[in-house]
């Protein structure tokens, strides 16, 4: 079925479709009913809610604060939900009032139209699905994680909380670029609210300025890349963009691969917005914030930075592929940089200690292969990856966060141990395993489907072998590295000693289970990791999403990459054997090194190897000193600099004011001799000078 | 208008030796009352001084005024009689004033002013 009969037949009506430029295709964009306008709203109730109990006294020590978060989410969810119901495959347009309306003169590129009104279509819904119901679930669990805060701290939270899904819907559900941005915005800015949540620790204050501060990077990009679109398309909604002659033009012109004829400023905008999607989704060399940005509370790491806003990238050029396809070295940069970052990040997460830092970098590998997926063009493979790694991703924070909160802050998986013999971290252990399975591709599980429709791809794209290759290697050290902490942690003998939140004797030490609001969550969201594997077999040739991502804007089908062959057969199906090996090879090595013949927390056999004691362990250890560098090449400089205008400022520019200042005084100074006070000095003074004066004016005349 | 005054009301115009004369007793009154200004040190004197130097310049005036034939001089002298007798009244209330501050009319004693 072709793109335009299924648009035509599942829309119902007649859509003014236009010729089929290269496999995407232009549908008209409908007016949507108003309540679908509501989703994005909802989360204001819960910002309100945590407004008034910070204010009233009251009801400061309960625990409203948390309930009217979950519940205004939950009927987000619910909206969404519907919204994806009646959706039908259409692209609906849906007004909720004037914004910014200027015009300076007719005809297009006069005016800049950006409105709080929302675009969507499968896309938006399939994000929206995820970052709604995702965040519902994890603030259900956060309503036990942040208990103890509870009173004004509590309050902060959740209106924080809910201010980021805010943002992230208005982000995703923007018709415009304008507003998009502005939600772009909303999302870095509760994420340093959030991250700094903590704020009377060091730590977390440099942490939340450093995912501020790198993102402005990204975001000059993405203000310079938004620009551009205006001053060459004339427009900043969506609808209005993809359906442009000229964009349709130059991807006939893209595909046909003649990029000489595409001017350079089109193909500029793409690189531009490619910066603003590195900030934000934690892309070399832009990802040393997400690290750091685990000193958050963690439903806050598992939300905002593994599940929703660093996804915000991989939606951005979903969204705006059309734009990246008439770009000629944009996306392949996308796909190398993609996989740099995966390989990278997945280095450096095997030599980590701290299992929350782990799964970041983890989260930023992972990304690494969404961004390699977009550049390899298999938009589906992306938004699929992007669908599972939520869940699963967040499911291992939150299996994360049960432990530290039970081990009283203790994150070092060589001081825990054993969890699945101690009573009541059942679910939490079985939880873990399904998300760690996911992670590292064991067979039928969604992880494994999704990461292989993005090998595939790339084994098959023309000139990305090599990243295929790079990408498989880096799901063998996935496989490793998340065994290395589940066998650590949940399996092995029962050994464990506190972390610092503990404040007394070792020896009084009993850590507490995860109560049932915890439970609950990681259970649904375990079952939700299982299931989600589900969504590959319905739907269509390429599973739900690849039905979701054809019917938007980010769908893409050019002949000739698709169905290639690898070693002679489907790839897909190579695919599955070729990296289900990998995986299982990664877990058992796992198994060997950090499992097998372990009688403690803190030691194993991996320790035994002459490897874990090389300098290349240490530097994987240490980052690989990336921050290091930027500390030598970025912040040094910018430090002398600093101090170069800091002395010219105090010593030129203060000193020349001064110098003003100083002049009357030493002027003062030099003529206060003259007066004496005694009124013969004035006397002598005021005749002596009548005279010089005559005597001048007898001498000139 | 000042012709006009000068041709019916005013006798005939003075000489320029005789103004010579009134302009000697003039400098010769004012140089008196500068050279005591400056010598002196008691205040009453000095004051008489001034009041000398004061009415040397009247003198010069009148004369000036007779010469011309211009009464704005004389007029003028009027009013300076008036101000300097004025001033006279508050010069030595201020005389009195200041001898009963420090017991003393010399005017060295006094240097508040000194920068």
């Amino acid at each position: 079925m072709s793109g335009i009969e299924r648009v035509i037949q599942t829309i119902g009506e007649t859509v003014a479709v236009g010729a089929q430029h290269g496999g995407g295709h232009v549908a008209t964009v409908e007016h949507g009913p108003t309540w679908m306008a509501l989703a994005p709203f909802l989360p204001i109730v819960g910002v309100v809610i945590c407004l008034i109990c910070a204010l009233v006294p009251r009801l400061r020590t309960s625990k409203l604060p948390a309930w009217g978060t979950v519940a205004s989410l939950a009927v987000a969810f619910g909206l969404i939900l519907a919204t994806w119901l009646t959706l039908d495959g259409r692209t609906l347009n849906v007004h909720a009032w004037e914004w910014i309306n200027l015009s300076w003169g007719d005809g297009p590129g006069r005016a800049l139209i950006a409105n709080f009104a929302f675009h969507i279509d499968s896309l938006t819904v399939l994000w929206m699905l995820f970052v709604t119901g995702l965040g519902a679930l994890i603030a259900l669990y956060a309503v036990e994680y942040m208990e103890r805060d509870v009173g004004l701290g509590y309050c902060r939270f959740f209106a924080g909380f809910s201010l980021f899904v805010l943002s992230m819907s208005c982000l995703v559900m923007a018709n415009n670029l304008l507003l998009m941005y502005l939600g772009w915005e909303g999302v870095g800015f509760c994420s340093y609210l959030l991250i700094g949540y903590f704020y009377k620790k060091p730590s977390a204050v440099a942490a939340a300025k450093k995912a501020f501060i790198v993102n402005r990077i990204g975001d000059l990009g993405l203000a310079l890349g938004i620009m551009l679109i205006f001053v060459q398309f004339g427009t900043l909604e969506y609808g209005e963009l993809f359906a442009n002659e000229r964009l349709l033009h130059y991807k006939d012109l893209a595909l046909a691969g003649d990029f000489a004829q595409i001017p350079f400023n089109i193909q500029l905008i793409a690189l531009l917005l490619m910066v603003g999607a590195f900030g934000k989704s934690a892309q070399f060399p832009l990802y040393v914030w997400l690290p750091d940005a685990m000193e958050g509370p963690t439903p806050v790491s598992a939300l905002i930075h593994a599940a929703t806003m660093v996804t915000a990238g991989v939606f951005l050029i979903a969204r705006m592929f059309p734009i990246f396809l008439v770009s000629e070295y944009a996306l392949p940069t996308v796909a190398w940089i993609g996989t740099i970052t995966a390989l990278l990040a997945a280095t450096i997460g095997m030599a980590q200690f701290d299992i929350k830092r782990i799964m970041a970098y983890s989260t930023v590998s992972q990304l690494g292969y969404m961004f390699a997926g977009l550049g390899v063009l298999t938009s589906v493979g992306a938004a699929f990856h992007v669908f599972t790694h939520a869940f699963f991703k967040a499911t291992l924070f939150l299996c994360c966060g049960a432990v530290m909160h039970g081990f009283a802050g203790q994150l070092d998986l060589r001081k825990v141990s054993g969890l699945r013999s101690q009573k009541g971290w059942m679910i939490v252990t079985l939880a873990m395993l399904i998300a760690c399975l996911n992670l590292s591709g064991f067979p039928l599980t969604g992880g494994f489907f999704s990461k292989d429709m993005i090998l595939a791809e790339a084994f098959v794209t023309p000139g990305f072998r090599v990243i295929g290759w790079i990408l498989l290697l880096t799901a063998g050290l996935t496989a490793y590295y998340t065994f290395r902490v589940f066998f650590r942690v949940f399996v092995g003998p029962v050994d464990f000693e506190p972390g610092d939140e503990h404040h007394g004797e070792p020896d009084s030490f009993h850590p507490h289970p995860p109560g049932w609001a915890v439970n609950t969550v990681l259970a649904i969201l375990g079952v939700g990791s299982l299931l989600v594997a589900g969504v590959y077999f319905v739907g269509g040739e390429q599973g739900w999403v690849g039905s979701m991502i054809h019917d938007s804007s980010a769908h893409y089908q050019a002949d000739g990459t698709h169905g290639g062959t690898l070693f002679g057969q489907d790839p897909h199906t190579i695919m599955y054997y070729v990296s289900a090996a990998i995986g299982l090879a990664g877990i058992t090595i796992a198994w060997w090194l950090h499992y097998a013949g372990r009688t403690e927390s803190a030691t194993c056999r991996a320790d035994r190897l002459a490897f874990t004691r090389s300098r290349v362990a240490r530097w994987a250890r240490d980052k690989w000193y990336v921050d290091e560098f930027y500390d030598f090449l970025f912040r040094r400089p910018l430090w002398l600099l600093g101090q170069v205008f800091y002395f010219f400022d105090r010593w030129l520019v203060d000193g020349l004011v001064n110098v003003f200042g100083i002049l009357p005084r030493l002027t003062g100074w030099a003529v206060r001799p003259s007066q004496s006070g005694l009124l013969h000095g004035y006397a002598l003074g005021t005749i002596g000078g009548t005279a010089v004066l005559l005597l001048i004016v007898w001498l000139v005349t | 208008m000042t012709s006009l005054l000068a041709q019916s009301a005013l006798p005939a115009a003075m000489g320029s030796g005789v103004l010579a004369h009134y302009l000697f007793v003039s400098v010769v009154m004012f140089a008196i009352g500068v050279i005591g200004f400056l010598t002196r040190r008691t205040l009453i004197i000095m004051f008489l001084c001034t009041e000398l130097m004061f009415q040397a310049a009247g003198i010069a005036l009148v004369a000036f005024s007779r010469y011309h034939l211009n009464m704005d001089g004389q007029t003028f002298v009027i009013f300076v009689l008036t101000v300097a007798a004025a001033e006279a009244a508050m010069a030595l209330a201020l005389v009195v004033l200041l001898f009963r501050r420090s017991e003393s009319l010399d005017a060295e004693g006094w240097s508040e002013m000194r920068g």
